[in-house]
């Protein structure tokens, strides 16, 4: 536990990614495999199911603090955060635990799972009390499931690959299904990751995916871009789909459909079921399910909004009348896997090539072909782009024609840009605020914004609340705001403020859509603070009608 | 009556007629210690601790019409009688006891509980009520020792000396400065202080606190090698300026008691964190006025709801006592002089 704690004040301590992966070899070249295999597990984003409630370690936290009980919710309102709360009140051991991360993890931690209420408070402190602060934290992290520390899976990936002398992507393959919920690394599983490449390693893989290959944001002037990227015909251009990134994988007469967290999501989509035996075996389409509009003709782009397929997810079982109502579609515009044989090294414009026979040859009714666009220059595209918003669609994908299909976020292999539209944008009024977590930590920095509800003038103009947003403000503009929240106050309501109206930001958002479950009626996706309007008076922030005029 | 009243300059001592830290202008104002937030300019009269006359002159002028108490010596003024005690805060730093009628009071002004060889050491006073500041008054606050925080910081700059970097480590330039000077492992290397800090550390030189030899940053040349092996002292503002860039490939930390917390470790955007504090933590306010045995303790500038209430479930008579020192509200780690 001690080393894998010093690992995390390591990571913890730097952003430079240099010096984290020099961390992360560091680590992995001592670690026994045991306690690697479990590292791997958590660094890499696995986590198992909350093991014990969080009301039983307040309690038991508060108690053997011996504190009152709001001293407790003080103390975690400053910090931000359970884990560290928690272990900055216990009383402390100078000492730690020289038992390994597998031995803790095994031996201590998910046995607590399911245990009565009763037991985890006979169990946990003998074992706190062998925890120097930084292990004790680390331990809290790993039992309240919020183990996160800034370290990309992608990171970790080439941390072994390096040490192993291995490919990245071989790594990253390898890693498929490693952080599964319920799945428990073992010694043998962290020699699978790292061992030498063996050649029927391929063959062995059942219905996995391929790690999916990320696109960059592209946030340049059109004037840029014949430098930036030179001509258009270096590059595959596509409509950027407002969907669920997907794997289709065909092998051995089974289809499993992947989602982009590496998530099995077969079972939600029926409407693509058929593929199983239409597709030929040894096929790994990537693509974007989109809700489509019913009886569309083909060849009509007819996508509906993102809303009606979380609608879809959020259900249980799905209806007839739902499948009826909100069919989807995959929209593939990549082929990884052909002929059972790896593609992802070929150049983007021969796998579009081959994508294109497969379509042509095979009739696979719930796959279309994301079509390409077409442009002389970018200001051609550009101007096509401008269409976006009435096409259902988030902007234009350029795709280097020679990229091969990298792992994660990667550029060194070709680049895949997503060159979005700006978003919607309102001026909102911020009237309530609460502390924020990890970097926000004791900081007024989760605010809640709110529209007019009438326009100027009117006898019963009020605020209405529309959205919370916490990202878009640096850090100095954090500060200020924090402080005139504090100045500002008028009642506080547990860890929530509402403050006399005074500040105005330009909020951005992806998507509009109707919702009885806001009084506003209107529900805004990823909204977040463009920038501070200092210029404006609060009663000039914008009014519900412009809002009701975003909806297409 | 109440010795100590809060008015809109400051605190106030009605039967003496002087004010204590004010805010705004008076005529006699008793100065605890030298920091920004307690000693400000254009009082008529002065008085503090014989050990901060120093500091005070250089912070506020060297004409300034300053009158200094030995600690623990006694004067009477209009029928109050006034002394000074340590706060073990700063070089100068007093608690200021005040007995009137059979009533004694102290105002603490801020203190820190344990001896860091930089100031006198913190005594308590025995008093009926006690005036305590409450800067990091939550129960998070427990301070790791001394001997941990340095060896910590002597292994941080070892480890960049031997990597061929710079040490920047950030800290306030009064007091913090000077305490981490005093515990350096001077055989590390070269100490290199900024601008700032220089003149404090011949302040404390000439009150007979030991600091190890120290160069100004300014007067090295780019190039030397020396700065790549030197521990580089510099308040928080030079840090992102144009003074940072003569150090090249550096590693920077910075010492405060708010680097306890993750997250304002990690929006400081330092390397390293190192927690260090001129304040009494937790444990040490809770001492520090269980030791005076007052029944009624006046919390001021931190976290002043959540230490009134708990003393007040502990059974003593606590309130709040509105101040202009550093910040009123709660804790706002961002910029607060800790």
């Amino acid at each position: 536990m001690k080393a894998f704690a010093a690992l995390y004040l390591r990571l913890d301590a730097t952003t430079s990614s240099n010096a984290k992966l020099e961390a992360l070899r560091d680590y992995f070249a001592q670690a026994p495999a045991d306690d690697a295999a479990w590292a791997v597990y958590f660094l890499a984003g696995g986590r198992p199911r909350q093991l014990v409630p969080t009301r039983v370690l307040r309690e038991l936290a508060t108690a053997l603090a011996a504190l009152p009980d709001w001293l407790f919710e003080e103390s975690y309102q400053a910090v931000g955060d359970l884990a560290e709360t928690i272990s900055l009140l216990l009383p402390q051991n100078g000492q730690g635990s020289d038992d390994g991360l597998a031995y803790w993890v095994e031996a201590h931690l998910l046995p607590l799972r399911g245990l009565p209420a009763e037991e985890v408070r006979q169990r946990l402190p003998p074992l706190w009390a062998q925890l120097d602060r930084p292990s004790l934290m680390l331990c809290l992290k790993l039992i309240t499931g919020s183990f996160r520390v800034g370290v990309s899976k992608l990171l970790v990936t080439r941390a072994l690959a390096q040490l192993a002398g291995l490919d990245a992507k071989r790594v990253a393959q390898r890693l498929v299904g490693y952080t599964d919920i319920g799945h428990r690394p073992s010694a043998a599983d962290y020699h699978r990751l790292v061992a030498a490449e063996s050649a029927d390693e391929h063959s062995q893989r059942g219905g996995q995916p391929y790690p999916f290959f990320l696109a960059h944001a592209l946030q340049a002037p059109t004037e840029q871009f014949d430098a930036l990227l030179g001509p258009p015909s270096d590059w595959q251009v596509e409509w950027k789909w407002d969907g669920i990134r997907a794997q289709v994988v065909k092998r051995d007469g089974q289809l499993w459909v992947w989602s982009r967290g590496e998530e099995l999501v077969t079972d939600r989509f029926p409407e693509l079921h058929s593929l199983a035996q239409t597709l030929p075996d040894g096929v790994v389409l990537d693509g974007e399910i989109l809700v489509w509009k019913p009886g569309a003709t083909r060849g009509a782009l007819a996508v509906q909004p993102f809303a009606l397929l979380q609608q879809r997810l959020g259900r249980k079982t799905l209806g007839k009348k739902l499948l009826a109502d909100a069919p989807v579609v995959l929209q593939a515009y990549d082929l990884l896997e052909w002929q059972g044989e790896d593609w992802r090294n070929r150049a983007q414009h021969a796998r579009r090539r081959q994508l294109e026979r497969l379509m042509a040859e095979y009739p696979l009714a719930p796959v279309l072909l994301s079509p390409l666009l077409e442009g002389l220059s970018w200001a051609d595209l550009a101007e096509q782009r401008e269409q976006s918003r009435s096409l259902g669609v988030e902007g234009l994908m350029l795709k280097q024609r020679e990229a091969l299909y990298g792992v994660g976020r990667t550029k060194d292999m070709g680049t895949w840009w997503k060159w979005k539209i700006d978003p919607f944008s309102v001026d909102a009024v911020l009237i309530y605020a609460q502390r924020g977590h990890g970097r926000r930590a004791s900081l007024y920095s989760d605010y809640t914004f709110a529209v007019w509800n009438a326009p100027p003038g009117s006898p019963e103009r009020a605020l209405v609340p529309f959205a919370k947003a916490y990202s878009g403000l640096s850090d100095e503009e954090m500060r200020k705001v924090d402080a005139i929240i504090r100045k500002t106050t008028v009642e506080t309501f547990g860890p929530v403020r509402s403050v006399t109206p005074t500040l105005v930001f330009e909020l951005g958002f992806e998507g509009i859509a109707l919702s009885s479950r806001h009084k506003s009626g209107i529900a805004v996706r990823f909204p977040r603070m463009l920038r501070w309007r200092l210029d404006k008076p609060v009663e000039e922030a914008d009014d519900l009608a412009t809002l009701q005029a975003l909806l297409i | 009556m109440d010795l100590v009243i809060a008015r809109p300059e400051g605190l106030y001592c009605p039967p003496g007629d002087f004010y204590i830290d004010p805010w705004r202008p008076v005529d006699r104002a008793i100065i605890t210690h030298g920091h920004g937030d307690h000693a400000r300019t254009g009082n008529r009269h002065y008085l503090t601790a014989a050990s901060g006359e120093g500091i005070l002159r250089s912070r506020l002028g060297q004409s300034i019409d300053l009158q200094t108490l030995a600690y623990g010596e006694r004067i009477r003024h209009h029928g109050v009688t006034l002394s000074l005690h340590p706060a073990g805060h700063v070089l100068g730093s007093a608690q200021v006891r005040l007995e009137h009628q059979g009533q004694v009071w102290v105002a603490s002004g801020d203190y820190k509980v344990e001896p860091d060889g930089t100031c006198a050491a913190f005594e308590p006073v025995a008093c009926h009520t006690f005036i305590t500041e409450s800067t990091f008054g939550l129960p998070i606050y427990r301070w790791p020792s001394q001997a941990e925080v340095f060896a910590g910081i002597n292994a941080w700059w070892r480890a960049n000396r031997d990597q061929g970097k710079a040490s920047v480590l950030f800290c306030y330039a009064f007091g913090k400065a000077q305490r981490i000077l005093h515990g350096l492992d001077a055989s590390i290397g070269p100490i290199l202080v900024h601008g700032a800090v220089e003149p404090l550390n011949r302040v404390y030189r000439e009150a007979g606190v030991y600091l190890p030899e120290t160069r100004y940053a300014g007067d090295i040349p780019r190039n030397d090698p020396l700065l790549r092996q030197a521990l580089v002292l510099a308040p928080p503002s030079a840090g992102g300026s144009s003074w940072m860039r003569r150090f090249g490939d550096y590693s920077d930390a910075f010492a405060s008691g708010w680097m306890l917390l993750r997250g304002t470790r990690r929006r400081r955007g330092v390397d390293r964190g190192f927690v260090l504090s001129d304040h009494a933590d937790w444990p040490g306010l809770l001492w520090a006025i269980g030791q005076t045995g007052a029944q009624r303790v006046m919390v001021t500038h931190g976290s002043v709801n959540v230490l009134v209430r708990y003393l007040n479930e502990q059974g003593l008579d606590a309130r709040a006592f509105a101040t202009e020192y550093g910040d009123e509200d709660e804790s706002t780690p961002a910029g607060a002089e800790a």
